[in-house]
């Protein structure tokens, strides 16, 4: 698809979030003293091993056990410290919840829980890897910021700036190459939504490796005369309710798009905002009700309805809606 | 200041077992059995191991820590804050109330000096005692961490996982207590999951291990956790087993689980504050 349409945004290269985080988490080593590592036997997987060669006073292998590794991150900002730990998406939020729950979020503790292979992009390891729930666990927890960045750039920005903010925050990020599409100059706002393209028909709102798919169905929309406005939710919570309401009061209905399940997702963070302040037509692209299987990023994006084809249809649908 | 006599500490003691009973009893609700099996080591530690400063500092720097695992046993733990001077004795009246600091178990959401974790659910705080440790070490802090967990609890996976990770990462300046009482809510532990030899399962982990026998004994509470503290920064941390008597200090509460988690009667309090002299002022 992506070859013939007329994108807003193109790239050169390709490559993983995880790589973003393991290249803003060695930024972050040389400029900030107080940020310690904590890995449960994936360094490689997390691309923690630069931070790791250059700061091994300040990383901690924990083996495989990711209980431990929370409680020790809950410990370690005790004494001031910005513990960032690593691990997949699955055993960084579902395996140790009542971990992240008692000592980290409920005892307000400044621990960054960074989560890479989350979603089905995952790939061939299949369903026991590819968390679909993690973003609903955290944006659950009082106070938990929950950040879904998009390409290696946006990710890398990402990893920067939760250090400077005080407070337990869940960055999940993915294993597959992806393209490069935002600036490598760009600031990354907490809790500030960014609007990629501007439309009027219908508005996207993306997160994560979808993002990239809206950026797609926004040129295919075009190419059939719908204007689709295309906005980035990286940050899922605290979300940017003003952002999502001034655009759907342009456009007057909305498409969410996201890796996950459409049970406690983005999606739902969007239609309670509309539901309560405008309540508007909505479609949803993200994995209904399901689990998982192994096979290509590509491949598992479109057996469970998540590319831009399945965003192109939903925006139509809604606009019928209207 | 003045080192406190063993006459002193078990004054003290007194009256923090009447402010656990009192707590419990004003809102019928918490944890006596425990508290009050605890009481020698909270005063010892509190009163006269820990070099800590009630003006109270999260990220407490250079001075000595206490974390609390098995959180359920609030009630000792407020009474010997408050006593130390951490928040008013006062405060007391509102233990497990709504709008208290006195959570039904600690929590620092509400800010009450003293406490740095929230704990209750149980094989937690072991984990986060450690990571205070090695920030220590980070910050080039030679204080000691403290941490107090139950005998029940070892029974959750966590803790040993814990366990591992501080002997593999020589975790030397932590003191790891275990209130060794051999009841759990449902039974002894014995016949709920027998802990068959903790002594010999945290050896194989390398930890260093020594016994306080008489854990309701001001003298050997002492005596014990000055040794645990010998043997510290020694390359492995240390495990303080604590042999206690559940509801020790009350001739009806002592050595059963019964009082694991009930509240006494009016007759009961009476009685049971009979037992015990009121030292430092009821709150």
């Amino acid at each position: 698809m992506e070859k013939t349409l007329d994108l807003k945004y193109t790239y050169t290269e390709k490559k993983d979030t995880r790589s973003g985080f393991g290249d803003g988490f060695l930024e972050l080593g040389r400029s900030n003293p107080n940020v310690v590592g904590l890995c449960a036997d994936l360094i490689g997987s997390l691309k923690m091993g630069a931070f790791q060669n250059e700061f091994p006073e300040r990383f901690f292998q924990t083996g495989i056990a990711e209980a431990n590794m929370m409680g020790i991150a809950a410990g370690m900002t005790i004494g001031g410290k910005i513990p960032f730990t690593g691990t997949f998406a699955n055993f960084s939020t579902g395996r140790v919840y009542d971990q992240i729950r008692q000592s980290i979020a409920y005892s307000g503790k400044n621990v960054k829980i960074c989560a890479s292979h989350a979603g089905l992009t995952l790939g061939e390891d299949g369903a026991t890897h590819q968390i679909l729930e993690d973003v609903g666990m955290m944006k659950m927890l009082p106070h938990m910021t929950v950040i879904n960045p998009c390409d290696y750039n946006q990710t890398k920005a990402a990893t920067i700036a939760i250090a400077d903010y005080e407070g337990p925050v869940y960055l999940r990020f993915g294993r597959p190459k992806w393209p490069i599409f935002t600036d490598p100059a760009q600031k990354f706002e907490i809790g500030k939504a960014w609007k990629m393209i501007e439309g009027t028909d219908v508005t996207i709102f993306a997160t994560g490796h979808l993002v990239w798919e809206a950026v797609l169905a926004e040129a295919a929309l075009r190419e059939e005369g719908i204007s689709a406005e295309v906005i980035n939710i990286h940050t899922i919570k605290p979300l940017d309710q003003e952002a999502i309401l001034d655009s759907v009061a342009k456009t007057g209905c909305a498409v969410s798009a996201e890796e996950h399940q459409l049970n406690g997702g983005l999606g739902d963070s969007v239609a309670q905002t509309l539901a309560r302040n405008n309540p508007a037509p909505m479609e949803y692209v993200g994995v209904n009700d399901s689990f998982g299987e192994s096979g290509t990023p590509t491949e598992l994006l479109e057996k469970y309805g998540l590319n831009a084809a399945n965003i192109v249809a939903a925006a139509k649908k809604v606009l019928a809606r209207k | 200041m003045q080192k406190k006599t063993i006459e002193e500490l078990e004054s003290i003691c007194s009256q923090v077992r009447r402010d656990c009973l009192r707590m419990v009893h004003a809102v019928q609700s918490g944890h006596p059995g425990a508290s009050l099996g605890c009481t020698e080591f909270f005063v010892g530690l509190y009163f006269d191991q820990m070099n800590h400063d009630p003006s109270f500092n999260m990220n407490a720097l250079n001075e000595d820590v206490f974390f609390l695992s098995n959180g359920h046993i609030s009630p000792v733990f407020y009474s010997v804050l408050s006593r130390s001077g951490y928040f008013p004795v006062d405060e007391m009246n509102t233990f497990r109330k709504i709008n208290s600091r006195l959570q039904g178990h600690p929590a620092t959401h509400e800010h009450l000096p003293g406490i740095r974790i929230a704990s209750g659910s149980l094989g937690q705080g072991l984990s986060v005692a450690i990571g205070v440790a090695q920030a220590k070490k980070l910050n080039e802090d030679d204080k000691t961490v403290y941490i107090l967990m139950g005998d029940g609890e070892q029974e959750e996976g966590q803790i040993w996982e814990a366990a591992m990770y501080a002997a593999h990462w020589k975790v030397d300046n932590l003191i790891a207590t275990i209130d060794l009482n051999r009841q759990q809510i449902d039974g002894p532990t014995k016949e709920v999951m027998d802990l068959i030899d903790l002594r010999a399962k945290y050896e194989s982990f390398g930890w260093t291990v020594i016994d306080t026998h008489a854990g309701n004994d001001m003298k050997s509470v002492l005596e014990g956790l000055e040794k645990a503290k010998a043997l510290s920064r020694k390359g492995k941390p240390v495990l303080n087993l604590l042999h206690t008597e559940m509801g020790y200090g009350v001739d009806f509460m002592v050595g059963t689980h019964k009082w694991h988690g009930i509240a006494p009667s009016d007759e009961q309090l009476a009685d049971a504050l009979g037992q015990l002299p009121e030292t430092l002022g009821d709150y």
